[in-house]
């Protein structure tokens, strides 16, 4: 009898992944195991450097959401400096970021995302890709989805330097303004944007909630998870990507926690496994009850569906009315079905969008005053943004000079360990049954796993578009007695 | 027409080297047509063992970003290695360290003590540290072996190019892919940017005499968007870095941290930078040397941002 | 008998001045410890930092610079490029865990054979005290054993 099932490499997300799972004497799925390979080490080499610098070494934590660590350092350096920058250093920050947001949400929908549902979750691996999408909504409109993550890494980049790996905050402000030609340009993409994102939510109501299998699917038991939520939100408790209190409701929807991100401190703890170099963030309040889900469980989730969870709406119109339609459709809040991520990534694409374009309108926007020079001496300070993978902090802490004696980091998809881990447990126990595995399987387990998009989905998804996977079953002396692979 | 085989693959990076390979926007679909991707574990279907099952020498160029800190890293740069006709480094880390290698200051132990144990959110009483093998009630969990040390490929690997930057730029990609598709190969050994520094794409005011009495930090100041960083007493590593990046953070008015790497002909690009600072400072009395450069912090972790592991002592000694 | 740590020292003395006072001491005959290995330079300003970091890393226990005093150099200014340089380079391998009084700069003039020997007969000192430096193995046993 099978014992143990090995994926490895996952490819297609952030680092190095495996997924090991042991099945027990009848060859049903006893546990599964989601390792993460990978360490660098940031929040010990980045002790004794110039904290000021921190906000252009941060994001080479990931080339493909640099711009949240970007946000998330600046502001710990602002917070760290006890100064505040001016108005019009806030705004260009907050229009920097909603270009990236149309980068990322975007990319993650058309190229991984898109694949599952624009071609189907049961279509021919070989079809199933950027490509397999591209043929069914035809190639003007694949051009126009990489004309416009184009428009979205341009904006970024006039603004930061460059759209991978910015270089453009500093506390009290960033390094320059923007001309008057330049908003002008900025206005005119962003316009274009929010047509897009239009579009874009068009193409998912067309082949998604136009097609019962695919409800099907999103509501099923083999993707649910009750989760407490957490998100950061402005003041009316609407999402705010960039700026707001930290806001936590349980698995009924009821606010547990409101904090400020200076507090996180006093509500999330990390716990440590030997069998994987991720740490697992959980809520301290209800406490670490081990990898299972559920209102005593202090496992929480982040990210899109989170972040709609959480949020009592949205600040743009569009957006607004689009998540009136989702929660109808799902009746009610919160939704527990882990692939609505994908719905509420496209709400958020078309929120991303509206607020590009707002910001660039704004009078304030090509304003002189983008620096406040700090005054007071540095101790420590958080920053924390919403990354599109989830709530991100960095914590600081300098000496007199300004040099990082210490740090501390709880990185978007790292909120999410715990629950990736019971996701897949769910699937593969849910589908792997008296040890037969089959290509439906490796399917499967991969929906469970993207609908987070664990931070690669973005350049992974460019040619064929399943996860490849190789399942290898050995039996209890350790013979391989089966390999599945797929193209 | 036989069409290139090209692998590209991540050692302990950050990915943005591959949205570096993706801003091509629509030139990746050239490529994608003329050549074959025969690997690529982020993107398509990818097995080790395929790579395995290769013959020496049959992936026709290889594109290898990352720097090797791990066990698993170090395995596939030298079976990569062995099945790539050309090995590129591509992006800082694979050519020098990259940031990752500024963990050189420390060990596996300071970086495991720090992450796993006196992290102010981690509550860990138990002490537990990630295992090489860990026994679970239901079998055994292998984790790669983190080294001490951080190494550039080509301290691991012999390599024929190099693409420097954080990452690449895409106009010099570009000029890879042209170069590899066309089989107009430079010399091997060669850097694929500029063979001047930084300051000769600059297009700041820069004077004939340069005499600094003091040293800024950047949170201090708001630097004046035509002179030159260095003559405001900025620390710029323009002098001792290779050019050919569009001198992009500059334009953003921000000094250069050298991501590009040494200057041409320079071994140690901190030594090279530090000399540089050094003929900056407008005195002759050793006390008043000593004062100026006091406001200079870090000099390891701002001299060789992105180069440790390649420098001439190439870690701190603990 | 116990081995006793010799310090590897070597020292790039500037040909106008600071040589002339080594080679001065040798044709006196004064008595000085043998651990240094000179390294003629036209002059200490042409001492780039590199050098220096090569010597540690190539085995040199103890390092010392010697130039013309200051307004003496046959270039004119040529060793207050070496003054400038030196605190920076006394930082950063105080950063890199290589004790500063490692490095020593010394001004000698043509004429000073005396300070020739004591300069290295108390750098010989202060260096034996500190220890052996080893670079290659210090650092070679954290990397390339590993890679191996």
């Amino acid at each position: 009898m099978t014992r143990k099932i090995t994926i490895d490499p996952i490819t297609r997300l952030e680092g190095h992944g495996k997924i090991d799972i042991f099945l027990d004497e009848s060859g049903n799925v006893e546990n599964a195991y989601l390792q993460v390979p990978e360490l660098r080490g940031f929040e010990r080499f980045c002790e004794g450097r110039p904290v000021e610098e921190l906000p252009r070494i941060t994001p080479k934590i990931c080339g493909v959401c640099p711009a949240a660590h970007h946000m998330a350092s600046s502001k710990a350096v602002d917070a760290v400096f006890h100064v505040e920058p001016p108005s019009a250093a806030k705004k260009l920050r907050e229009l920097y970021y909603a270009a990236h947001y149309v980068h990322s949400h975007s990319a993650h929908f058309y190229a991984l995302a898109g694949p599952d549902f624009v071609v189907g979750p049961q279509a021919d691996p070989k079809e199933r890709n950027i490509l397999g999408v591209i043929s069914k909504v035809g190639l003007e409109v694949g051009k126009e989805v990489i004309k416009h993550r184009a428009y979205a890494q341009q904006i970024q980049a006039t603004l930061a330097g460059q759209a991978t790996h910015p270089v453009w905050g500093l506390p009290g402000g960033v390094s320059k303004g923007l001309s008057e030609e330049e908003r002008r340009e900025i206005e005119e993409k962003a316009r274009s944007c929010v047509e897009f994102a239009k579009f874009t939510l068009k193409v998912f109501d067309d082949f998604v909630l136009q097609n019962k299998a695919y409800l099907d699917l999103i509501l099923g038991e083999v993707y649910r998870m009750t989760s407490y939520y957490m998100a950061v939100v402005d003041t009316y408790n609407r999402v705010n990507f960039y700026d707001g209190d930290i806001r936590v409701v349980d698995p009924e929807g009821t606010e547990v926690a409101r904090f400020k991100p200076a507090d996180y401190l006093h509500y999330i703890g990390e716990h440590v496994e030997p069998w994987t170099y991720l740490k697992f963030p959980y809520l301290k309040s209800i406490g670490w009850k081990g990898l299972v889900d559920g209102k005593d469980s202090g496992v929480y989730r982040v990210a899109p569906l989170a972040r709609l969870n959480v949020a009592d709406g949205m600040a743009t119109p569009l957006a607004q009315e689009a998540y009136e339609q989702m929660f109808r459709t799902l009746s009610g809040k919160p939704v527990h079905a882990t692939l609505a991520n994908h719905w509420a990534r496209v709400i958020e694409l078309v929120y991303a969008a509206e607020r590009l374009l707002e910001l660039s309108q704004d009078p304030e926007i090509t304003g002189d005053q983008v620096r406040t020079l700090p005054t007071e001496i540095p101790t420590d300070g958080v920053g924390a943004v919403e990354a599109p993978r989830g709530t991100l902090f960095h914590h600081y802490w300098t000496d007199e000079k300004g040099l990082v004696t210490r740090l501390n980091l709880i990185v978007a998809t790292g909120n999410n360990k715990a629950a990736l881990c019971l996701s897949i447990k769910r699937a593969a126990q849910a589908l792997i049954k008296g040890g037969q595995v089959s290509e439906g399987v490796l399917n499967m387990v991969e929906i469970a796993f993207r609908a987070y998009d664990p931070c690669f989905g973005c350049a992974t998804h460019f040619l064929p578009g399943q996860m490849p996977l190789l399942v290898r079953i050995y039996d209890e002396s350790g013979t391989l007695i089966r390999e599945i692979g797929r193209e | 027409m036989n069409r290139l085989k090209l692998g590209l693959y991540w050692a302990a990076s950050c990915g943005g080297c591959e949205i570096a390979v993706l801003d091509l926007d629509e030139k990746v679909l050239d490529i994608a047509e003329a050549a074959e991707i025969v690997f690529w574990p982020v993107a398509l279907d990818f097995k080790y063992r395929d790579v395995e099952t290769m013959a020496d020498g049959s992936i026709d160029v290889c594109l290898f970003n990352g720097a090797i800190r791990n066990s698993e890293q170090e395995h596939i740069a030298r079976l990569l290695r062995a099945k790539s006709k050309v090995l590129v480094a591509f992006g800082s880390c694979a050519c020098f360290g990259g940031i990752p290698g500024l963990a050189n200051v420390a060990n596996r132990q300071q970086v495991f003590d720090r992450v796993y144990l006196s992290g102010p959110s981690t509550a860990n009483q138990d002490g537990t540290m990630p295992r090489t093998v860990s026994q679970m009630p239901e079998g055994e969990l292998i984790l790669p072996e983190f080294y001490d040390t951080v190494s550039s490929l080509n301290q691991v690997v012999p390599v024929e190019y190099y693409l420097p930057g954080c990452p690449p730029p895409t106009d010099l990609i570009w000029r890879a892919v042209e170069a590899i598709v066309s089989g107009q190969l430079p010399p091997p050994g060669s850097v694929i940017a500029s063979d001047k520094t930084l300051c000769d794409e600059c297009k700041r005011e820069r004077s004939q005499e340069k005499s600094v009495k003091e040293f800024k930090r950047l949170w201090q100041v708001v630097p004046d968007v035509t002179k030159c960083f260095l003559e405001q007493g900025l620390i710029c590593h323009g002098p001792a870095t290779r050019g050919g990046c569009g001198a992009k953070c500059i334009e953003a008015n921000i000094p250069c941290r050298g991501c590009f790497g040494p200057a041409p002909e320079a071994r140690d690009q901190g030594g090279k930078l530090l000399g540089a600072i050094a003929s900056l400072i407008d005195s002759h009395d050793p006390k008043e040397t000593a004062r100026i450069v006091d406001q200079i912090p870090d000099r390891l972790g701002t001299f060789y941002r992105f180069v440790l592991p390649t420098s001439m002592l190439r870690r701190a000694r603990l | 008998m116990s081995e006793r740590f010799e310090p590897q020292l070597i020292g790039f003395f500037c040909r106008w001045c600071s040589y002339q006072g080594a080679d001065l001491a040798g044709t006196s005959r004064i008595k000085y410890p043998p651990n240094l290995v000179p390294i003629r330079v036209m002059c200490s300003g042409r001492v780039d930092p590199t050098f220096i970091l090569k010597a540690f890393r190539e085995g040199a226990d103890g390092v010392l610079v010697a130039g013309c005093h200051p307004g003496d150099c046959h270039y004119g200014e040529g060793n207050y490029n070496m003054m400038k340089r030196y605190p920076l380079l006394a930082g950063l391998l105080s950063e890199f865990g290589i004790e500063p009084e490692r490095l020593r700069l010394e001004w000698i003039s043509a004429s000073e054979s005396e300070k020739v020997a004591a300069v290295v007969r108390e750098l010989t000192e202060t260096v034996r005290r500190l220890g052996p430096l080893n670079w290659r193995s210090t650092v070679v046993s954290l990397v390339e054993g590993r890679l191996a």
